[in-house]
């Protein structure tokens, strides 16, 4: 490990005051990113994932929010930074794609025009020209054929992957260090998905662009991260290197994520393994491990909350938020010859 | 062979035109969306159809429930001629065809409580009514999964997936013969959709249900389906059985689609990239 990481995120936990009472979305998230890496954060819907990724970049700040911890780029504290500081943050150093390339694009301004904005926002010495010519070059390096012509389209002129591209672009303008992409390819078709997938993995290698992914599908996953946080009801449940997720998982939850998937180059179930139950309400989340209610495996030590440790002597990294002990979980993860989380019993 | 048939749809044809003009409409053109498809369901049998979007999967499933009226072609349910049929005439062919949406969130009345979406079916078809239709419902509701208790409730007391087991009550509640499924699981969390898989399999098995499954998770598809048909460009390019469509692909686009499929396995993901790479 790098004295210093790119991005370091320690203890970060951020509330939400909602009608309906306070809610903990993200409680007590830590991670490190070095420069060049691709950190996957896998989760679902109300587990954090999105609202860690957002307060990163000062997204979340709002009255009813309360935001603790510490996000440092370069050692440089970005939740105490105000929004002219941030203003330079974003883009420049840390630039951020959605779900949504139609929403997340302006649909009666051009997508050159857009770009050029971007780039004149932050350089304003760049002529007007100038900053066409680099658009131009930007949406020809993120793939998009003829972009000569094309910079001129409206984005509705635009397929979904081509969208997505120019986002991409966009995010690229000011040659950031960190790309963090939320849901990147959700609303994309297959075929698209991979030549999107295709194009975050060049980006990240060809210019050590450090990625945070944040998705819900374990192969986009499998394909592209070197390390991986499994969060559910706001916290890490699991952190290792993709191979210790994939091969070796600690956690019930990451079994059950694991377990049922429909995988297309393996026999088909007869069932498929299904976690029970549904996620937890974040205004009344269950006490102890968030997860214990629908966990086959779940005992007395349950109630009590495990803190994200490693469990394992030969891998200090891998860290799980689980009572079990490892030998334990080795037997219980196995269900009919693969890893998964037998169903309890209703 | 026939007799074992639910749902037989020969050259259909469904083309939207495209219009000009601002006083008199000038047909410029169309949009081929279902482009001369054929295709049979048997009788219990499950056919899964992907595609990626805009290949003409929600539009096929649509002409083949005479939602939309088809351009040219037929469509055979249980042997009777439906295509043209009048919405009269439909009538009776209505309750033995359902559909589940994609979008728990947009296909729930969200003033109604569940016991009237889950009940309007079987009272506009004159099936019950009163405390018979209570019944009914409630038996329903703990069919797919939610409770008795759960009656008097409105959509938005529930999450995700709950809200998608209501529409399955609804979908099941006149005892059809063919669900359509359009997406049911895509818009759920990744968690609940194997459960909700697993429901629609145990109500096939139960209540002998024909399913179209549409999905563009060809992992999910071909786990729910005896037969795989796969659209592109508003045609069926393939068809086959799930496994033999999926391990030994014939078509170009169907191979394309497959190699484009994550595989959630980070070595088998990194030798398929090397294979690429090398091929």
């Amino acid at each position: 490990m790098n004295a210093q990481p790119l991005l370091s995120v320690r203890d970060l936990r951020v509330g939400f005051t909602t009608e309906a009472g306070r809610l903990q979305a993200v409680d007590g998230v830590s991670f490190e990113l070095a420069a060049g890496e691709v950190l996957a954060i896998v989760g679902e819907s109300g587990s954090g994932k999105s609202v860690t990724a957002q307060t990163i970049l000062g997204l979340t700040r709002s009255p009813n929010a309360t935001i603790e911890g510490s996000v440092a780029l370069r050692g440089a504290e970005l939740l105490d930074a105000d929004e002219a500081e941030l203003r330079k943050v974003r883009g420049a150093e840390i630039a951020m794609i959605f779900q949504d390339p139609m929403t997340s694009l302006n649909p009666v301004q051009r997508v050159g025009a857009q770009l050029v904005e971007a780039i004149r926002a932050h350089n304003s010495g760049a002529s007007k020209d100038a900053a066409r010519q680099q658009a131009i070059e930007l949406l020809d390096a993120v793939g998009i054929a003829d972009a000569e012509r094309r910079v001129d389209d409206y984005p509705h002129e635009f397929s979904g992957g081509m969208r997505q591209r120019a986002m991409i672009a966009m995010g690229l303008t000011l040659e950031p260090e960190v790309l963090i992409a939320d849901e990147p390819t959700t609303a994309l078709d297959v075929t698209i998905q991979a030549q999107i997938l295709r194009l975050l993995e060049d980006l990240n290698r060809e210019r050590n662009l450090a990625t945070i992914l944040i998705t819900h599908d374990l192969g986009v996953v499998a394909e592209m991260a070197d390390r991986v946080l499994v969060m559910y009801a706001g916290r890490v449940v699991e952190a290792g290197t993709l191979d210790e997720i994939f091969y070796d998982p600690q956690h019930p939850y990451t079994w059950g994520l694991l377990g049922s998937l429909s995988r297309l180059d393996r026999p088909r179930p007869r069932r498929l393994p299904q976690i029970s139950g549904a996620p937890p309400s974040l205004l009344a989340p269950p006490s102890g491990c968030a997860f214990h209610p629908r966990c086959p495996h779940e005992f007395s030590k349950c109630s009590s909350l495990p803190g994200l440790e490693a469990r394992l002597e030969d891998a200090p990294a891998h860290a799980d938020r689980c009572w079990l002990t490892p030998a334990q979980k080795r037997e219980l993860r196995e269900v009919e010859g693969r890893i998964g989380l037998e169903a309890p019993t209703p | 062979m026939s007799a074992e048939l639910l749902i037989e749809a020969t050259n259909l044809v469904k083309h939207f035109p495209i219009k000009k003009g601002l006083l008199i409409d000038r047909e410029v053109d169309q949009v081929r969306a279902v482009d001369d498809v054929s295709l049979t369901i048997g009788r219990g049998e499950t056919l899964g159809l992907v595609g990626e979007s805009g290949s003409g999967k929600s539009t096929l499933c649509r002409t083949v429930l005479q939602l939309l009226a088809p351009t040219s072609g037929s469509v055979r349910f249980e042997g009777e001629e439906i295509a043209g049929l009048s919405r009269r005439q439909m009538r009776p062919f209505r309750r033995q065809m359902q559909m589940i949406f994609q979008d728990p969130y947009a296909s729930l009345n969200p003033r109604k409580r569940v016991g009237q979406i889950v009940g309007d079916p079987l009272k506009l078809q004159g099936v019950a009514s009163g405390g018979e239709l209570r019944t009914q419902v409630q038996e329903l509701l703990e069919r797919v999964g939610l409770s008795a208790e759960h009656y008097n409730r409105f959509p938005h007391e529930f999450s995700g997936g709950q809200r998608q087991r209501i529409g399955i009550a609804r979908a099941i509640a006149l005892k059809p013969k063919l669900i359509v499924a359009d997406e049911p699981v895509s818009a759920l969390d990744v968690s609940i959709q194997a459960q909700i898989i697993n429901l629609l399999d145990d109500l096939q098995d139960e209540l002998g249900l024909t399913y179209l499954f549409v999905a563009h998770d060809i992992g999910v598809v071909r786990h729910i389906s005896d037969r795989i048909a796969v659209m592109h460009n508003g045609k069926i390019v393939e068809t086959g059985s799930a496994d033999q469509v999926c391990e030994q692909p014939a078509d170009a686009y169907t191979k394309q689609l497959l190699a484009s499929v994550p595989i959630p396995d980070p070595r088998e993901s990194r030798a398929r990239r090397q294979r690429t790479a090398a091929g």
